[in-house]
């Protein structure tokens, strides 16, 4: 682990030093060099591509995971309890693992974009060099905080743990900077700003930082990476619990990957809302734009992704269902399932629907057009707004039945609590449909404004419902405690396939904050001219993408495996950290 | 009663209900993309819901489990052994055999508009500009009949009488022309966009959108800017729908 340590600590003074290097040169040099440069092989834009995404993914694990781990830590601060100290730990081990990789692959962009992009670089340099220094200041001032909150968990515990809570939250702070500084860049590139019209930095980089889309995905960016964070810290715990060999590792990992899916699962709740406010964005940035990416070609590419939401929330429902076998009481709550699982099939189905359909000239002609008269209906985004909402509600109603499934209300007023619940659900759900079928009978722009109030209803619901929930459920009776560890092995491979889904879905949305620039490297500001200025196919674009989510998986196993190895080297390091709660007599199942 | 009762059987069940309703219940036909799409997520459901815990699980595996295992099922194992493999090389077969068809087209029916085009040597905004028509509110009934005239004499022989997509010729395109009564066409397109697609037709999409083999023609060399304004009025007063207006910027 110390030779690793150390070969980390190189690697991003590696990355410094490239950048201090390499951004003068590139500047003195502009006048002679070519624009472009070939990469062997592969090509330029498939080598950036390639690169770009790794390090995207890596760095939203290391932005993602400690948002979440110092809430947790923070929680077992509050609570005494030891177990959510552990976990933390174990988290923050995770990131710690990512982070030299993260480095090092940021450092290789940076290569790749200044020795094969040259022009395209000194273009960018001369409108953000005043970030540059900034983000190497943030990146080495969080990879210091996040060693010292590592390697100081023993040092700054028992009454100095206030210190290490500080520095854990410190940490996010330079991370989420970093985020800030990067997108400006990649927002810039999509909607310039701030610039004369031959594309010269007008006033202050303030102008071409905030640009039309900045903020939209600064915050896109930011839930969707702890959904990812928390998907991947899940998938991490599935593969140590199918590997366990022992009723109390299988306990510790059971319930590492129920909270890592129930970080993930409340993030991505509201994912949906987030990602709606950036279309809007790029809409009223420039309409052109806008309609390439939602009506023009990449259509079909919101076709695949409806499917991967699809996958995501079928199975994070999936899971919890499963996982309350392992709590006795949830049979109560079993027959909610097929009701849930039909609305979340037929969402499904509604949000897939495409808008063009692939079809047959045949086919065509018995529909009497291009448009299908039934299903046409189900692809506009009336009904899809419909749909997600639906689907949002539906996996709250899951989240709710599985908090109470071991436990009964002693409040007198449960009855009547438990009415208001169901009615907020079933008012929120009326006011999505009503709004939905409405929408068919109004124009386009009254329509927009409509999915502000199915949002408001959703997020209305779920704030009575919790509202009343937890006074409601506070000194319940218990049926009886959670069996941690006992929960079907199949729920784990669940877990594994939300987070190999997440990440190829967050390369193919990659793909489309690029694929809307079209030839352009900086949108209406610099065209691109290399030979690959086409926009890729979507198939070729999978194709790269599955290869790269692949490559992400390979190094992430590499990371966790080595992690697990030093684990072994020292067992019992955190093992103050006892296993959650295991029920007496295991009762495993066949 | 009682191989009703069994989770296998209801979950074939499901799975040959659903595409029962998604084949004859949906007029006109879906699509057969559609219906593949739609029948995968209810395969997933289903696979969901028998295995959503751990007694349904066991009891949907076990007709599986003894038809693999249980030596009194070799003579369906030998049936199966046959049964699958064919239905897979018909399956193929279905994939691979030449048809006498145009393979499905993946299109994106609105690609997008360009910010400015050139008309009869003068440049023309498209973006974020209305029907300059509608400001003269005066006359709004005149410009309508006017754009059925021209439609009459122009359009109706692709787009039909009732604007449906249904004209004499329509049969022997592809794509067809388009359905204006559709929700999914000018019903959420500026007019801007409309105006843009009747002066460049089909040979004037954009490069991102090709190939695209519409016969919609370009209209720029036979009508006038107005008559074009004009017609694109009488397509929404036809079919009594409003153009979507632009987003203002903020
Ligand atoms: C030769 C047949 C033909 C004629 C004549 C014709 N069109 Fe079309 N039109 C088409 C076809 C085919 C399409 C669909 C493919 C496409 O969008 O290019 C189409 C599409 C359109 C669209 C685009 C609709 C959308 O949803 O994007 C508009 C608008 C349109 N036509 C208007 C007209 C008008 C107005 C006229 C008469 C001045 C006219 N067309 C004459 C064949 C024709
Ligand atoms: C349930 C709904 C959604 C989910 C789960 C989702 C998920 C994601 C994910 C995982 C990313 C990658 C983020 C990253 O790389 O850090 C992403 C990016 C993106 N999403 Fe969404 N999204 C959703 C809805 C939408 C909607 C409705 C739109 C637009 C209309 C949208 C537009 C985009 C764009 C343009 C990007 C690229 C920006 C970037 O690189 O960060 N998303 N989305």
């Amino acid at each position: 682990m110390s030779a690793r340590r150390r070969a980390g600590a190189l690697l991003v003074l590696l990355g410094l030093a490239v950048l201090a290097l390499t951004l003068p040169a590139a500047a003195q040099d502009a006048a002679k060099e070519p624009a472009y440069r070939a990469f062997p092989l592969l090509g330029s834009r498939l080598a950036v591509w390639a690169i770009a995404q790794l390090h995207l993914n890596f760095a939203a694990f290391i932005l993602g995971v400690p948002i979440f781990a110092v809430i947790i830590e923070i929680i077992g601060w509050r609570t005494r309890d030891a177990r959510y100290d552990w976990l933390s730990h174990e988290f923050v081990k995770l990131t710690f693992a990512a982070f030299s990789t993260t480095a090092l692959l940021g450092a290789l962009l940076l290569f790749l974009f200044a020795g094969y992009y040259p022009k395209f670089w000194t273009y960018m340099s001369s409108i953000f060099f005043p970030t540059y220094g900034i983000y190497a200041a943030l990146f080495f001032a969080e990879t210091f905080t996040v060693y010292l909150w590592y390697y100081g968990w023993d040092w700054l515990s028992g009454p100095r743990k206030g210190i290490h809570v500080a520095l854990g939250v410190l940490s996010n702070l330079f991370g989420t900077a970093i985020l800030l500084v990067a997108n400006s860049w990649v927002t810039f590139m999509i909607s310039p700003a701030g610039i004369t019209e031959s594309g010269a930095l007008k006033g202050s980089v303030w102008a071409a930082i905030n640009n039309y889309t900045w903020m939209p995905i600064n915050i896109h960016r930011l839930i969707a990476n702890i959904v990812f964070g928390g998907t991947i810290a899940a998938a991490y715990a599935a593969f140590r619990f199918l590997g366990a060999t022992s009723d109390e590792e299988r306990a510790r990992y059971d319930w590492m990957g129920y909270i890592g899916n129930f970080v993930a699962l409340s993030a991505f709740i509201v994912l949906p809302f987030a990602g709606y406010y950036l279309g809007r964005e790029i809409y009223a940035f420039n309409q052109t734009m806008g309609i390439t990416m939602m009506g023009g070609f990449m259509s079909w590419l919101w076709i695949i992704q409806a499917i991967l939401i699809g996958v995501l929330f079928l199975g994070s429902n999936y899971y919890l269902w499963l996982g309350m076998e392992r709590i006795p009481g949830s049979e109560r709550y079993r027959r909610y399932v097929p009701m849930m699982i039909g609305i979340l099939a037929f969402g499904f189905m509604v949000w897939a629907t495409p808008r063009s359909m692939v079809i047959t000239l045949d086919e065509a002609r018995a529909m009497g057009g291009t448009h299908h008269p039934v299903l046409g209906f189900l692809g506009v985004m009336s009904a899809k707004n419909t749909a997600v909402n639906m689907m949002i509600l539906t996996t709250f109603l899951s989240f709710v039945l599985y908090r109470r499934a071991n436990r009964i209300s002693t409040r007198s007023w449960a009855g009547a609590g438990m009415l208001i619940q169901w009615a907020a659900l079933v008012a929120a759900a009326v006011v999505v449909i009503f709004y939905g079928v409405y929408g068919y009978f109004v124009e386009s722009l009254v329509r927009i404004g409509f999915s502000v109030y199915q949002v408001m209803a959703v997020l209305g619901a779920i704030v009575v419902v919790m509202a009343i929930d937890i006074p409601m459920f506070r000194g319940a009776r218990s049926t009886g405690a959670i069996r941690w560890g006992t929960i079907a092995p199949r729920s784990q491979y669940v877990l594994i396939i939300l987070a190999v889904t997440f990440t190829w879905l967050m390369g193919l949305m990659g793909f489309a904050r690029s694929g809307i620039r079209q030839h352009w490297h900086v949108y209406g500001v610099m065209v691109d001219k290399s030979v690959d200025a086409a926009t890729p196919a979507i198939g070729y674009a999978a194709n790269v993408i599955t290869v790269v989510t692949i490559v992400f998986f390979a190094l992430v196993m590499f990371i966790f495996w080595l992690g697990g190895l030093s684990d072994r080297g020292q067992a019992g390091a955190h093992g103050h950290a006892p296993a959650p709660l295991i029920a007496g007599g295991s009762d495993e199942q066949a | 009663m009682n191989v009703l009762r069994s989770r296998f059987t209801q979950a074939v069940l499901l799975l040959v209900l659903a595409f029962a309703i998604f084949k004859f219940g949906i007029r006109p036909p879906a699509p057969w993309s559609v219906l593949t799409l739609y029948m995968a997520i209810v395969f997933l459901a289903t696979i969901v819901y028998v295995s959503s815990d751990s007694d349904s699980w066991r009891e949907f595996l076990g007709p599986l489990r003894t038809t693999v295992m249980d030596p009194g099922k070799r003579p369906l194992r030998i049936a199966l052994g046959i049964v699958i493999p064919v239905l897979l090389g018909y399956y193929a077969y279905t994939q691979a055999a030449a048809k006498p068809q145009a393979p499905p087209e993946l299109r994106a029916v609105h690609p997008a508009p360009p910010a400015s085009i050139q008309f009869r040597g003068k440049e023309i905004t498209i973006a974020g500009v209305e029907n300059p028509l509608r400001k003269d509110t005066a006359s709004l009934g005149k410009h309508v009949a006017a754009g059925g005239e021209i439609y009459i004499k122009n359009c109706v022989y692709c787009h039909g009488d009732n604007l449906d997509g249904k004209g004499m010729f329509a049969y022997g395109f592809n794509p067809p022309p388009a359905n204006f009564e559709d929700p999914g066409t000018i019903a959420m397109l500026q007019e801007a966009f409309l105006f843009w697609r009747i002066v460049k037709g089909g040979p004037g999409l954009p490069k991102e959108s090709t190939p695209w083999n519409s016969v919609m023609p370009a209209w720029e060399d036979r009508l006038t800017e107005e008559q074009i304004w004009q017609v694109i009025m009488y397509l929404y007063a036809a079919t009594n729908q409003q153009p979507r207006r632009w987003e203002s910027s903020h």
